[in-house]
């Protein structure tokens, strides 16, 4: 449970339990609960987006942090997912939902 | 016996070809570093021959880019004229089995033998990692062994493991059952994998922290830009000012072979081919080596470090404002060594108008060939000066050289997003960064040497052959007896030059240079050699001067300006262009590239020239 506190002294108040990882500051910690396709604004089909973060590791219970962002619109962000850090934009990043 | 090797990016399948054939492939610390297959064999410890075969590493089989697609094509035997593997070795980073063992689980559908290697084994013990081997090999399925792929005898159980599979040989039964998997069958595989991994590997929770501790600099959104810029700068910097000693030991080296020949040979043709054609020309374009190896050095450390996909992160947004994606910050940068490479790279960008602009622009991005043309004119015109006490001013005029191409190629990739290719939304940017490792001294020497070759081979072949006909040219016909003229305005070289160079005139171009701008169509240095044997010849059969010196004193500033900015753009290198075609399977965009090189070469030349001689630099 002491993890639970740190993240909740991490966080901004206010944040909801569910958002999407698009949405999140950096030094977020959390879990992934689903994967939302249709919620990314992202250039690729639905079912494309989905697999690709399947592929990298973005699936249901994997934890994810956000490590690092970009200058501009603090964009892309650097997500460790589990044991892996992979770089990826916000809008794809609206696509997983945390919590 | 046919071996694929298959697996995930920056998993070491490349480091494993190598240790298994003893191959020297391009090795390095990024995802998406093989782009081509590549074939090689070794015989097992029992005498067996085995085929293996090196492929670009790929998340899944359902190949989105075209480097992907390689290895879909090759492991499905949908290649055309290849063999299909009887054997499919699965490698894997065995700090990140997740990915990999997701990826095996896809690999069973095509009912190909299999086998796993657990490679990069040392990092994972390194970090406490343990994996109950049998355990996996059971619960998989499939063969199992570990592997430190760039250590002596790392590859010991693996050479084992393939004398066990090449002795069973049991011809390839099951099915091809393999299509792509959709997102829910994905997720279930993952589920699998992870369930295996759970049972088999304890994976302590002790992170790099090296990599973290690194990262938190150079990905600070400030702090990472500047190191950025840093490293850009004493990159473009170290060109110029720490080859220096280097390059004049060998250009002294070289002007006293040239009296050497004058010496000891009688006057006449042979003295001449051999003092003015070879070690003029020739001996004018290795003088470059020294600055060739410190680029290429440079990028090779950054590659092996594992900061090329940290600068592809930084830049991705910046670059998003030109139009271009951040997987394209890597392929720009090898184009700093050779465009092409950096062509051949893009085929990690599954984006066909994110691939298409990338290898448009590549040429623009400053190639070592371009070293020799822009240091002969800045150490002939620039003066040697200290500028702030810190920065070196011919250092400062090769950095400006850099960032002119640098500021054009993100120009025309801005001109293409808004004219040309316009129907695009931004394709996603999906990067895995790698923990960073300590460059190998070993793979570090490896990629000079075969840079080095490489470019003494050119030096030897192309150039060689391009400064013969030079010579020729240039020397024949000879002068009628008593001409008062110089030998050269004779020849062959000053009818051709002197029918180019009106052309060339409006940008202050005389005809040596447009003599030396025909066969630089061939490659971008030949355009040195070219003026060291045409100045040489033109010079008389006195001891050599060196080229640099004879500039100085032929050429005005404003012709020696005009000449830099004609090369930022200049489109002069036959295997760039090829290569364009090749990849782009289009003659339409190589003539596009060369025509709007061309065209702002011209048009850049044209305002320097002018602007120069308005400001009395003539
Ligand atoms: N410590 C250690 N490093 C390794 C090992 N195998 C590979 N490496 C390093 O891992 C990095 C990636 O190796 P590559 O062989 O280029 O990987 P690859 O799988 O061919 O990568 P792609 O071609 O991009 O798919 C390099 O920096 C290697 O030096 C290993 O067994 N131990
Ligand atoms: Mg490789």
């Amino acid at each position: 449970m002491t993890e639970l506190h740190d993240i909740a002294q991490q966080l901004p108040s206010g944040l909801p339990s569910e958002l999407p990882l698009g949405l999140a500051p950096r030094g977020y910690v959390g879990t992934i609960h689903r994967l939302a396709a249709g919620e990314a604004a992202s250039a690729l089909p639905h079912d494309e987006l989905e697999s690709r973060l399947i592929e990298l590791g973005f699936v249901e219970g994997a934890r994810v942090e956000i490590l690092h962002e970009g200058i501009l619109g603090r964009d892309p962000i650097a997500v460790r997912v589990d044991n892996v850090t992979i770089a990826i934009r916000r809008r794809e990043a609206m696509a997983i939902i945390v919590g | 016996m046919h071996m694929a090797l298959v697996g995930t990016p920056n998993s070491g399948k490349t480091s494993l070809f190598n240790a298994l054939t003893g191959s020297k492939q391009k090795v390095a610390n990024y995802p998406g570093v093989t782009v081509e297959r590549k074939e090689g064999f070794f015989v097992t410890p029992n005498g067996r021959q085995v085929s293996v075969v090196d492929l670009p590493g790929t998340y899944s089989l359902r190949g989105r880019s075209p480097d992907e697609e390689i290895t879909r094509d090759f492991v499905l035997g949908r290649a055309k004229g290849e063999v299909t593997p009887d054997f499919v070795l699965c490698v894997a980073d065995s700090t990140n089995l997740r990915l990999t063992i997701r990826l095996l689980l896809e690999l069973k559908a095509t009912g190909r033998p299999l086998g796993l290697v657990l490679n990069m084994f040392d990092i994972a013990k390194r970090r406490g990692v343990t994996v109950d081997v049998p355990k996996l090999s059971a619960s998989l399925g499939v063969p199992v062994v570990t592997s430190i792929a760039v250590r002596k005898g790392g590859t010991a159980e693996l050479l084992r493991l393939t004398d066990e599979i090449a002795a069973q040989a049991q011809p390839q039964t099951k099915q091809n059952q393999w299509r792509p998997l959709s997102a829910s069958e994905l997720r279930a595989t993952q589920r699998e994998a992870d369930r295996i991994i759970a049972a088999c590997v304890s994976l302590p929770a002790r992170p790099d922290t090296w990599s973290a501790k690194i990262d938190a600099v150079v990905l600070h959104p400030v702090a990472g830009l500047v190191v950025l810029l840093a490293i850009l700068f004493v990159m473009f910097q170290a060109v110029f000012a720490w080859a220096q000693p280097l390059m004049e030991a060998l250009s002294s080296a070289f002007d006293s072979l040239g009296q050497f020949v004058h010496d000891t040979l009688p006057a006449g043709l042979l003295q001449s081919f051999l003092q003015n054609g070879v070690i003029s020309g020739v001996g004018s374009v290795i003088v470059f080596l020294p600055q060739i190896i410190i680029i290429f050095l440079v990028i090779l450390l950054l590659e092996d470090f594992g900061y090329m996909a940290r600068a592809a992160f930084l830049m991705d947004r910046i670059m998003g404002g030109a139009g271009l994606h951040g997987r394209a910050f890597i392929p720009l940068l090898s184009s700093f060594a050779c465009a092409i490479p950096g062509i051949m790279a893009t085929r990690v960008i599954d984006n066909r108008r994110d691939r298409l602009t990338t290898i448009l622009i590549a040429p623009l991005m400053t190639c070592s060939a371009r070293i020799p043309v822009y240091t002969l004119i800045i150490s002939a015109f620039i003066p040697e000066k200290e500028v702030g006490g810190l920065f070196n001013l011919r250092g400062l005029v090769m950095f400006g050289l850099y960032a002119a191409g640098i500021l054009s190629a993100l120009g025309v990739s801005f001109v293409i997003k808004f004219f040309m290719l316009r129907d695009y939304q931004p394709a996603p940017f999906m990067l895995e960064l790698p923990d960073y490792k300590l460059p190998r001294l070993n793979s570090i020497a490896i990629g000079i040497y075969t840079r080095a070759k490489m470019f003494l081979q050119r030096a030897g072949t192309t150039i060689f052959a391009m400064m013969v006909l030079i010579w020729f040219l240039a020397s024949f016909p000879q002068p009628p007896a008593g001409a008062a003229d110089p030998a050269i305005n004779y020849s062959l070289a000053a009818i051709i030059g002197k029918a180019v160079a009106p052309l060339l005139a409006p940008v202050g171009f005389n005809w040596q240079i447009a003599v030396a701008l025909i066969p630089g169509m061939a490659a971008r240095e030949v355009a040195v050699a070219a003026l060291g044997t045409v100045y040489a010849i033109e010079g008389g059969k006195e001891a050599a001067e060196q080229i640099g010196q004879v500039l100085a004193t032929k050429w005005s500033l404003a012709t020696a300006l005009s000449l830099l900015a004609w090369y930022i753009f200049a489109p002069q290198c036959a295997s760039t262009l090829a290569v364009i075609k090749r990849e782009t399977g289009s003659w339409k965009w190589m003539a596009l590239t060369f025509a709007y090189m061309l065209a702002l070469a011209y048009a850049a030349s044209l305002a320097t020239y002018n602007v120069a001689m308005a400001l009395g630099a003539g």
